[in-house]
């Protein structure tokens, strides 16, 4: 089969359209989760197949693509779906967040400032913040209508009475211009406060839950909270090992059964860009002593 | 003096079959109104059109609200009728897992309802809670247990706390004490009625145990078939029944 088997970027011109249309009612009507009539796709759910369907619409010839995966370019999600796109759209790829157009996101925001120009695409796995509180989809459709949002401090109440402080650390629920409770996909509440007044566009794809919901630029987002528990998007306390980055959210990888670790930046093309400019983390300054000696 | 809820003709019908008809009566502040009758009676559908579970066919439901006065509380939207439930109103259901989330914990439980008028400070909530679980007699230190960790009378009593957190003015009971052993059933009464005392609380109890409204009630109302056919007060309806079915109902209680 030749790639012009395909019509541009997978999906046929009609599928797109109305893909389209949720992704600008969800642009018009900021976190609420619009119904759309989600296709299947050639991986299986929960490898992004609401993500790509979103990107397949969003994608014109001349856009640039980047795909991360937990941060990183060079994880198998992030390259099937990379090469996904490579074939289906012959679209130009990049790792660089800055030359990207639309970027394809699973778990992570980039830490380089996001501009204008670019749409950033989540992976949504379970659309719905209320969920695990109230199982009846009716139920918790009615709760969004009426702004009911008690039960989403419940759960947050919990998490201080069991832990004494507030545990949820990814999927971290937001309140959107001050109306709609939103699920941000589960990235580490780290990366909360970047979705708030962020000049790019950012669409939320949940293929198996059939859901697309939207940021316009520059929206208001935040984060729940209490008043005595104010919210704190906490990272590990340590710099990259290497590319010494303080800002940045880290990775914990175990190097051996002694104990041994390390912490490393998840956004990769962030690390790579400080570490050619010439940054040094603990790791690679010692490796180049032992280098040198 | 204004009657808090002014009930007048409702009527209730599930298809062609009789929920309930032309009932209609005043319930004033600080009151408490027993509904008894044999199951199938329609005093649970009754219930329902009050507390705005069900419409009813016809009939209208004036409830005196803080700041506009009497309204029809079935004409009420959605949204309106929702925020009167979770403020001025309190519904204790017969099961309290119906009542209750069953997994969060008790602080959780009785914290929801502040929550859901807008409390976000977790230290006065949980004071709140504490404060709630102790006048129903549950220990302070069961506050971050679970309901399915406590007894049957203690989730009711849960329950009843859950719903008086946010300082109801008006209470619906619908067998408050079903399924609970004599003993429990006799603290939990007495506590309700202190309950009811100290917070001027205006009650509507449906029931078929006679005892408990004889306790609790003022007023009473007799249903069978889905008709009021005796009211009047507690004392005088038991002790000197008129309607033949409510003599039935009181030559029924066994006696010890």
């Amino acid at each position: 089969m030749t790639d012009n088997a395909y019509n541009f970027a997978y999906l046929d011109e009609q599928t797109k359209r109305m893909i389209r249309r949720a992704i600008l009612k969800g642009l018009a009507v900021p976190g609420y989760q619009v119904p759309f009539a989600s296709r299947e796709m050639p991986m299986p759910y929960g490898w992004g197949t609401g993500g790509v369907q979103v990107s397949a619409a969003t994608l014109m010839p001349e856009d640039t693509l980047k795909v991360i995966d937990q941060g990183a370019d060079d994880t198998t999600n992030a390259v099937s779906i990379r090469k996904f796109f490579e074939k289906t759209a012959g679209v130009a790829t990049t790792e660089d967040t800055e030359k990207a157009t639309v970027i394809q996101t699973r778990h992570r925001i980039p830490e380089t400032p996001l501009s204008e120009n670019q749409v950033l695409v989540y992976q949504v796995p379970i659309p719905e913040p209320l969920r695990f509180l109230e199982p009846r989809e009716t139920e918790t459709r009615k709760m969004h209508s009426l702004e009911e949002y008690g039960l989403m401090h419940v759960k947050l109440y919990e998490d201080i009475s069991q832990h004494g402080a507030i545990a949820t650390s990814y999927a971290y629920p937001v309140k959107v211009e001050g109306r709609y409770v939103m699920d941000p996909s589960p990235i580490p509440k780290f990366d909360n406060p970047k979705m708030s007044n962020c000049p790019a566009i950012q669409l939320f794809g949940a293929g198996r839950e059939q859901r697309i919901y939207a940021l316009p630029p520059y929206t208001k987002v935040v984060s729940l909270d209490f008043e005595d528990h104010p919210f704190d998007p906490s990272k590990a306390e340590h710099p990259c090992n290497l590319c010494g980055a303080e800002d940045s959210y880290l990775d914990e990888v175990i190097t051996d059964d002694a104990g041994g670790r390390m912490f490393v930046c998840s956004d990769t093309d962030y690390c790579r860009a400080r570490r050619d400019m010439g940054h040094q983390g603990a790791q690679i300054a010692a490796m180049e002593e032992e280098a040198g000696a | 003096m204004t009657p808090l809820l002014q009930v007048s003709d409702i009527s209730k019908y599930y298809g062609t079959r009789l929920g309930c008809r032309d009932v209609s009566f005043d319930l004033f502040p600080g009151e408490v109104m027993g509904i008894v009758g044999e199951s199938g009676s329609g005093k649970s559908t009754l219930l329902g059109c009050l507390a705005g579970q069900f419409a009813p066919d016809t009939g209208e439901v004036l409830f005196d609200t803080r700041g506009e006065g009497a309204r029809d509380t079935l004409k009420l939207s959605e949204p309106e009728r929702r925020m009167l439930a979770r403020t001025d109103w309190a519904f204790v259901h017969q099961h309290a897992r119906e009542g209750l989330r069953m997994g969060v914990s008790a602080g959780g439980n009785v914290g929801e309802r502040l929550m859901a008028v807008g409390a976000r400070h977790y230290g006065d909530i949980r004071d709140q809670a504490i404060d709630w679980l102790g006048r129903v007699e549950i220990a302070e230190d069961r506050v971050d247990d679970k309901p399915t960790a406590f007894s049957g009378g203690m989730q009711q009593r849960l329950q009843i706390a859950r719903n008086l957190v946010t300082g109801p003015r008006l209470v619906f009971m619908d067998e408050p004490t079903g399924g609970l052993d004599v003993s429990v059933q006799a603290r939990l009464l007495d506590l309700l009625r202190g309950l009811v005392r100290e917070m001027g609380l205006s009650a509507i109890i449906v029931t078929h145990d006679l005892a408990v409204v004889r306790l609790l009630a003022d007023r009473l109302m007799v249903m069978k078939d889905g008709h009021v056919v005796e009211t009047g007060l507690t004392d005088q309806v038991l002790d000197d029944p008129q309607h033949g079915y409510t003599q039935l109902l009181v030559s029924s209680v066994l006696q010890v």
